[in-house]
């Protein structure tokens, strides 16, 4: 293909986007807006597997039948979402293998929150109220992304987040009207996971490297800032609400702006879990390593048994 | 209050609370993705039913039983589960054959209890025989797949079924509790099921290219409280909520 003809192609394909069409897999794109794509979503697909584990942590522990099958439940979407991501991420021509390879080598990242661990009960709560609600923030505007299955995966997956989060908050409600010990556990969470759960929210916007591409692309409709500052001004009352402490002492109501004002982020400790040092990524990462590796001769079972099977039908056919 | 139907009521609501307890222990750790949701799947599942049944019998117990009471508060020896479903996942061949040993047993209890005149034990099975088939669909594929795949997984699960086989002859026991109610037309005569159960079995195994196990001694106590040592630390972990905090609601 000609230069000419390439940038003719990404010309139509700038405009159907500004037209807000969907862009399918097989329609022609960019080599990069491809590559971009697959980061992207797999680093989403790889979190929802990862974000397993933390909450996994607490399913032969939780308090009650009701809370144990709730807790089962919600895993098991996130095990979904991981399953359609990846196969959303399957149709820009990556398999499921290589996205696992590439996550156990580390050159894929995901979701730095799952690197905290979960130590009580309330860090259920917690991660329900906090990080769903934050990854909501982030991901209903993906619903309206424009890689086609990329965008349809996301509609199921914000439906079953938005219940999650309501499911967390009603946890940490619960604690928060219980007995002086559960409202202390409510609490303690609370701090653990405030600031971790801003900066699920990226980068500021002056230190994020994808922000300008992405936001053509609307894989990203409101930047790092702004979509902080959502889940801030959301969560803050909600926080009230059920008689808890934000843990910021400089959080205060902005009157002219209609927002909070909130304190600095500790972004040393941000780029350490990012670049592999928090408190669990390495335990994380091993889990999953190793489920992988212990399983492989359960899926080369699976794969000759499908051969011997197909090869039956074969004969049995002739 | 009827307490051999209590006692029966924990007879088959104990065998799915610790199964789906131990199936509860793999979420997030499967061999694939698709394996991971199906045995998570199955765990709901059964905790599902250990509801109903625990919910029926906080109401016969009255006073202050809870279906959490039940679950979480008894002493080891009050739990009357199978030995097989506390066996540990050891590998995904071990939990796959502990599940087929018990999904085939399940599905029989469930055919008959659905005749039960206790119209709440007739319900809750009628509801669960629905789900206990997919699950009895799910490990008899298993088998089929582990036994027929490769050499090791030919070898693995061989040697899975080898060691639980001697815990499926108790499957057929009988308690005095089970016994007085088999005689009120409400419990499952167990002893009926047991040459169905080796028929059905003994098929998949075969078409798994798998040896039917051939061992004189059996173990039981599960169904009278004696559990094996696995069981103290499964519960452990399961009543530490309860028994760290007590009297709280969550």
């Amino acid at each position: 293909m000609s230069e000419k003809e390439v940038k003719n192609l990404e010309a139509i394909f700038d405009a159907r986007i500004a037209r807000d069409e969907k862009i399918e897999p097989k329609d022609w794109m960019p080599e990069k807006y491809r590559q971009t794509h697959i980061r992207q979503i797999s680093q989403h697909a790889h979190s929802e597997i990862v974000g397993m584990l933390p909450e996994g942590n607490w399913i032969t522990r939780a308090p009650s039948l009701k809370r144990k099958v709730a807790l089962l439940a919600k895993i098991q979407d996130e095990a979904g979402h991981g399953l359609y991501l990846y196969s959303a991420c399957e149709t820009l021509g990556v398999s499921r293998e290589e996205l696992y390879e590439q996550l156990h080598s580390g050159k894929a990242k995901y979701s730095s929150i799952f690197n905290y661990p979960t130590l009580t009960w309330a860090d259920m709560g917690a991660i329900g109220w906090l990080v769903d609600g934050a990854a909501i923030i982030n991901q209903v505007p993906l619903c309206s992304t424009s890689f086609g299955p990329y965008a349809r995966a996301m509609v199921r997956v914000c439906k079953e987040e938005s219940f999650h989060q309501r499911q967390g908050f009603q946890i940490m409600m619960t604690l928060a009207e219980g007995t002086p010990e559960q409202k202390e556990m409510a609490q303690d969470a609370l701090n653990r996971w405030w600031w971790p759960a801003l900066m699920m929210l990226g980068p500021l916007d002056a230190e994020s490297v994808h922000t300008e591409q992405s936001m053509k692309w609307k894989l990203k409709r409101k930047s790092n800032d702004d979509l902080r500052q959502q889940f801030v001004d959301q969560t803050v009352p909600q926080a009230k609400m059920i008689g808890l402490t934000i843990p910021d002492p400089d959080l205060k109501w902005n009157e002219e702006k209609q927002s909070y004002d909130f304190g600095e982020m500790n972004w040393d400790e941000f780029w350490q879990v990012v670049k592999g040092h928090g408190p669990c990524n390495k335990e994380r990462i091993s889990a999953r390593v190793n489920a992988w590796e212990k399983g492989k001769w359960v899926r080369d079972a699976a794969m000759a048994y499908a051969e011997k099977q197909a090869n039956k039908e074969v004969k049995q056919a002739i | 209050m009827n307490n051999n139907l209590i006692q029966y009521i924990y007879g088959i609501a104990d065998n799915s609370l610790i199964l789906g307890q131990r199936l509860g222990e793999l979420c997030g750790h499967g061999p694939s993705l698709e394996t991971d949701i199906a045995m998570t799947n199955i765990s709901l599942d059964l905790f599902g039913q250990v509801r109903s049944y625990f919910q029926y019998a906080a109401k016969l117990i009255g006073g202050d039983a809870t279906e959490d009471t039940i679950a979480f508060l008894r002493k080891e020896r009050e739990y009357k589960n199978v030995l097989l479903v506390e066996q540990p996942n050891q590998d995904f061949a071990y939990s796959i054959a502990r599940q087929f040993l018990f999904d085939v047993y399940h599905l029989l209890v469930l055919e008959e209890l659905q005749n039960s005149k206790d119209e709440t034990l007739s319900a809750i099975a009628k509801k669960s025989i629905k789900e206990v088939s997919y699950h009895t669909r799910f490990s008899s594929d298993w088998i089929r797949r582990l036994g027929d795949g490769t050499e090791e997984s030919h070898n693995r699960i061989q040697t899975a079924i080898n060691d639980l086989w001697i815990f499926t002859d108790e499957l057929f026991h009988q308690t005095d509790a089970d016994k007085a109610m088999v005689t009120e037309g409400i419990g499952v005569d167990v002893t009926l099921l047991k040459s169905n159960y080796f028929k059905k079995v003994n098929e998949i195994l075969e078409e798994a290219t798998l040896q039917i196990p051939t061992i004189e001694y059996f173990q039981k106590g599960g169904k009278q409280g004696i559990h094996s040592e696995h069981m103290g630390y499964l519960l452990a972990q399961m009543q530490y909520m309860q028994l760290a905090y007590p009297n709280m609601n969550w």
